[in-house]
């Protein structure tokens, strides 16, 4: 089903109102897996980070990863959730082989931490998403099918596992029912999940980026007719591995479902694949009695039972919770809402707030980051941070121009430099050569000599025409290589042919 | 008490990737009832309030490990005892069919 063959967005939200559900699994950024010592480096060679315990062999025994543990408690304080007494480990049994054990060790009935909140910005109000709970589990293999047109599941002659990734913590979060978001749905679903992201990275407890599978969100949505209450028959949209697919997988499924409904249809409780090509989703994989996962508590675990003095003193470690620390810098920086969200988009805040920690203004530091270098990174189609140029590198160019050694034309000079791998902006400066010609005596004569060569253009200036002068300060930028300022040579021209600016 | 029936001991029976016979069914299902009998038991003795539920029989909590890697397996090792192994990783008959 195309989008053109379904109901507007308009249409389907004048009908019906959207309630969403989303699950969030995180990859805590350990060294170590959640129940053995295995590495857990992104990249390694195939099945070079597995032994007994995550490969599921006879008489091996999970042993809990203390940082886990407290990432797992952390994350539970920062999204305003209670932190359980006491928990245990469940076994999720399941026959498939992404599992060496045949079952994935998680939680069940007894999640760490329960009930919270987060606060998300949509539109320039603050929406209230409820948390129901966030648990421990331990992520599974990764398969690769072979044999099958498109290396999809379906067709395939047989798979290959690399459970490298098999027993890296996982965090999932999973929120309450949201209701009222209205037309606002894919836009609160999308802003959870950056400001999820966001506070995880503040925490410090996973670089939570998406596009390396750290981060995965699948998305429960369901419409009942305006004005009601129960809820309709839900669809989960799986793996939903960016912010512009979250929000563009419920999009779809509003007007999916709305359609379906809409001619008189009924909705079948489904888990789906969101394509990004073309924004549609497709039936998934239907699991046969998917919900029999005979959960049962893990016998080869004890209980978790944070002290209530540990939880404390872990909530002492929170970082400022991101929304708010926002709202500090942009009053700090005196930037915009539109300039705080478009730094916050281009992934720009932190790298702005290590380089006024470098010593530059605030709103260099910004006009550089959100200029010439998100023009350079938008280029190379790469992130922000992924340039090579830090901070302190912007800093030091930024103070060069504050103190008149650069002018802004040199000073992309020199971020060139510094991005080719030239060096620090001092040594880009020096063996380019790029400094502003401050020397008042060299300048003038520069001045004098294009003078001298466009006599015609020195007389209509003498005549009033100001506006004229502008050739000849080209003439002598050109002369000095770039390198003079170019408002003190205009200053000079007038003054030389006896016109006052 | 009643008794598992055919029909669930088939439905197991499927979700352990099981091959079951008939006769099979019967005769599992006449010992799941067993088994379950004696569980009943221990429920009617644990329904007691003064029990409460454990998981495990020692008095442990917060048994955890620091936070350390430990040498893993050789890869050759961990796919010494795979039925079979391709590019160094663990090769598995098709999971699914065409449809």
């Amino acid at each position: 089903m195309s989008v053109m063959d379904l109901v507007s967005y308009q249409d389907a939200l004048a009908s019906y109102d959207p309630v969403m559900g989303l699950e969030v699994h995180v990859e805590l950024g350990t060294r170590t897996k959640m129940f053995c010592g295995c590495a857990t480096t992104f990249g390694a060679p195939p099945n070079s980070q597995v032994c007994p315990t995550c490969l599921g062999m006879p008489g091996s025994l999970p042993v809990v990863n203390a940082v886990a543990v407290e990432s797992a408690i952390r994350i539970g304080l920062a999204l305003n959730c209670e932190i359980a007494e006491r928990c245990r480990f469940a076994r999720k049994n399941y026959f498939y082989p992404d599992m060496p054990k045949n079952y994935q060790i998680s939680q069940y009935d007894e999640p760490i931490a329960f009930n919270g909140y987060l606060d998300v910005e949509v539109d320039g109000g603050t929406f209230r998403v409820e948390i129901e709970r966030a648990h421990m589990e331990e992520d599974t293999g990764k398969s690769t099918h072979v044999g099958g047109a498109t290396g999809r599941i379906h067709g395939a002659e047989h798979s290959l596992l690399d459970y490298n990734r098999a027993g890296i913590p996982l965090i999932e979060i999973v929120t309450k029912p949201i209701e009222g978001a209205g037309a606002r749905a894919p836009e609160v679903a999308r802003a959870y999940v950056a400001e999820l992201r966001e506070l995880i990275r503040a925490l410090g407890v996973s670089e939570a980026r998406m596009e390396l599978g750290q981060m995965r969100c699948d998305a429960n949505l369901s419409l009942r007719p305006l004005g009601t209450t129960r809820f309709g028959t839900r669809s989960e949209t799986k793996n939903v591995n960016s912010l512009r697919s979250v929000e563009r997988a419920v999009r779809f499924e509003i007007q999916r479902h709305a359609t379906v409904l809409g001619e008189g249809g009924t909705i079948v409780q489904e888990t789906r694949h969101f394509h990004e090509d073309d924004g549609t989703t497709t039936p998934g994989r239907v699991k046969e009695e998917a919900e029999d996962y005979r959960y049962f508590p893990e016998p080869d675990l004890v209980p978790v039972a944070p002290a209530r003095a540990y939880v404390e003193e872990l909530r002492g470690t929170l970082p400022e919770p991101p929304r708010e620390r926002r709202q500090r810098l942009q009053a700090e920086w005196g930037a915009s809402d539109h300039e705080m969200r478009s730094a916050h988009n281009a992934g720009a805040v932190e790298l702005i707030v290590a380089t006024v920690e470098a010593g530059a203004r605030p709103d260099a530091a910004r006009k550089w980051w959100m200029g010439e270098l998100a023009r350079r990174a938008n280029e190379d189609g790469v992130e922000l941070s992924e340039l090579a140029i830090t901070p302190v590198q912007v800093a030091r160019v930024a103070t060069l121009v504050a103190e008149g050694s650069l002018n802004d034309k040199l000073a992309r000079q020199v971020i060139e430099g510094v991005l080719a791998g030239e060096g620090d902006p001092d040594t880009v400066v020096e063996a380019r050569g790029l400094k502003v010609v401050s020397d008042e005596g060299a300048l003038g004569a520069a001045v004098d000599e294009a003078i001298a060569a466009n006599p015609g253009v020195a007389d209509k200036i003498r005549g009033g025409k100001v506006a004229a002068a502008g050739a000849l300060v080209g003439a002598v930028m050109k002369a000095t290589r770039g390198q003079a300022d170019a408002a003190r040579v205009k200053e000079l021209i007038l003054q030389r042919l006896g016109v006052s600016g | 008490m009643p008794g598992i029936t055919r029909e669930e001991v088939t439905h197991l029976a499927r979700l352990s990737r099981l091959e079951l016979k008939d006769e099979e069914l019967d005769h599992f299902a006449e010992q799941l009832d067993a088994i379950i009998d004696a569980v009943a038991r221990v429920g009617e003795i644990a329904a007691d309030d003064d029990i409460p539920p454990t998981s495990h029989p020692l008095p442990l909590t917060n048994v955890t490990r620091p936070d350390e890697v430990r040498p893993s397996l050789a890869p050759q090792d961990a796919l010494a005892g795979a039925p079979a192994a391709e590019e160094q990783r663990f090769k598995v008959p098709q999971i699914l069919g065409e449809d």
